[in-house]
């Protein structure tokens, strides 16, 4: 029999997380701060309304590329919130999660041999979508000196006359890294002059906890070239709905849309209902969220120093990066033995790519006193390396 | 700085100092001296727990009675609330708006002790007109505490 398989698809690397993910699970009595999802219920206005939806039988399809009230409220929160102006009609798809949005604008923008440049340590999908887009995803490594952030010599270094498109992962998964609007100015003309185009994952975005998010599609003479990735997941606590959308120039959507249309047909439609209703009316149980986030934040950030923990400070999403190089272990090694040492599960992170050797995520989508119960562990486990 | 410390103490009024300090990211004495001056303001008014009382071998009966009155001439109905709020059984008065004046909780040891209180005590007084009492049968939350265990994480361990 021929192999059934495809080389492209067995030549992917499995993700790290899973692979941490199986070891994890054979050790029921652990406790994690290794989750990527916020420990807040989504909201129950939002709730009420998927409920809400389902007993008014909204059980059909919707058109492809989503329920034109959802968009509008997209449009509406997007202009109020990051100076973002889209045309609900032509500019807006709305997907099953920000991953797929990931997976569909790669496909749509790509051309074998094109060059995709994936900053890392980043989100585990870029890569595998690049390829899968037949594209050459290329790594660009980012410093913990430079907090994490992209920097304009960095981008340089990475462009050839192949590069097509720039990923850029802020608010940083799995580093909490920001950029800031001076930041991102840096790079625009680069890409401008490159002739480049962006898809910007910022599923994170109401996360920031140091001024307000800047989008890189608001920049003058980005909207044309960038596709903007949201969701909600992050921000208002649905991770289990699978929604997100993407937003940019109408040739690129209406492309997005038709792959979309073929492989999905539209995002799950109560879900949908209950979007509108999160982007209408939980500014303030985002902000009640987000405050909590700050607080456990800092709460980490001061523990870490305490017990000699190396951690730049980040301002974004819900994870912190500390580095171990000085125990002189690998991420690996350290998250393995604290697993096993004093069953707690932290990511590696080598999970968000090789640059990642040397630190580990921890996220803090957790209650303070389970940040405590994991903080207690890794000072136990430190204690013992020195 | 006084709204994040009272939203904080509102939900944990147990919080170590220290602890609430680094979340503000204020020091400890700046915390310290606004909760002390929030206290003598009388902002911050007591530092309850909330008890479910169910749990232990202690009976509690809860009431909640409207009570209708006639206001006092010159004083109002301030005069008649702390008429209502000196008895030690009266945990909660409140003045309302609608359809009666007072809301008054009472705790007793058993519905006849409350029934008792009401008869001896809060009917009888001059300007009170009429009573309404309701037995709280269960408490499920509780000054935005839900009294039930919480909720399990059901949460995977590890996800991307």
């Amino acid at each position: 029999m021929r192999n059934p398989l495809s080389q492209k698809i067995t030549g992917i690397e499995p993700s790290g997380i899973r692979k941490f993910f199986d070891i994890v699970s054979e050790m029921p009595d652990a406790i994690s701060l290794g989750v990527g999802e916020p420990d807040f219920d989504t909201p129950w206005n939002v709730r009420e309304e998927g409920i809400y939806a389902l007993e008014k039988g909204r059980t059909f399809y919707t058109s492809n590329a989503g329920l034109k009230e959802l968009r509008e409220e997209i449009c509406n929160y997007l202009a109020r919130k990051m100076d973002l102006h889209y045309d609900p009609m032509k500019e807006v798809l709305v997907t099953v999660g920000g991953s797929e949005a990931i997976d569909v604008a790669l496909r749509c923008m790509c051309d074998p041999g094109d060059e995709v440049l994936i900053p890392q340590p980043s989100y585990v999908s870029y890569l595998p979508c690049a390829i899968m887009a037949d594209a050459k995803p290329v790594i660009i490594e980012l410093k913990e000196e430079n907090e994490f952030k992209l920097t304009k010599e960095e981008l340089l270094a990475s462009i050839t006359d192949k590069t097509k498109v720039l990923v850029m992962p802020f608010p940083n998964n799995p580093t909490g890294a920001i950029m800031t609007k001076e930041e991102l100015e840096e790079l625009v003309p680069v890409i401008i002059e490159k002739d480049i185009f962006v898809i910007s994952d910022e599923i994170y975005s109401a996360l920031t906890y140091k001024g307000e998010h800047c989008s890189i599609g608001s920049l003058p003479g980005m909207k044309e070239r960038t596709i903007v990735i949201n969701g909600f997941s992050k921000a208002f606590a649905m991770t289990g709905w699978r929604l997100g959308y993407a937003c940019g120039p109408k040739e690129i959507i209406s492309q997005m849309t038709k792959l979309h249309q073929f492989a999905i047909m539209c995002a799950p439609t109560n879900s949908q209902f209950a979007a509108v209703e999160a982007l209408r009316n939980c500014d303030m149980e985002v902000e009640k969220m987000v405050t909590a986030y700050d607080q456990r934040r800092r709460y980490l950030m001061h523990a870490f120093k305490e017990m000699g923990l190396d951690c730049f400070e980040p301002f974004g999403a819900f994870y912190v990066f500390p580095s171990i190089k000085k125990f002189g272990l690998s991420s690996d090694e350290f998250a393995n033995r604290l697993l096993r040492e004093q069953k707690l599960a932290v990511v590696p992170g080598t999970a968000f790519g090789d640059c990642g050797e040397g630190f580990l995520r921890i996220s803090y989508a957790y209650s303070i006193d389970n940040l405590k119960q994991g903080l207690e562990r890794i000072e136990r486990f430190i204690s013992t390396l020195k | 700085m006084r709204e994040k410390i009272l939203d904080i103490l509102e939900k944990n009024g147990r919080i170590d100092l220290k602890e609430m300090a680094i979340m503000l990211g204020y020091s400890e004495a700046e915390v310290a001296n606004e909760i002390a001056d929030m206290e003598k303001e009388h902002i911050i008014c007591g530092y309850n727990a909330v008890i479910n009382w169910d749990k232990t071998s202690e009976e509690k009966v809860t009431a909640l009675i409207e009570v209708k009155v006639t206001p006092q001439r010159g004083l109002g109905f301030d005069s008649i609330a702390e008429r209502l709020y000196k008895y030690d059984e009266v945990t909660s008065v409140y003045l309302m708006s609608g359809g009666f004046d007072f809301t008054v909780i009472i705790e007793g040891k058993s519905m006849k002790s409350v029934a008792q209180f009401v008869a001896a005590k809060l009917a009888p007084l001059d300007s009170v007109l009429s009573t309404s009492t309701h037995f709280v049968l269960k408490k499920y939350k509780d000054y935005g505490t839900i009294i039930e265990d919480e909720a399990k994480d059901e949460r995977m361990l590890i996800t991307p």
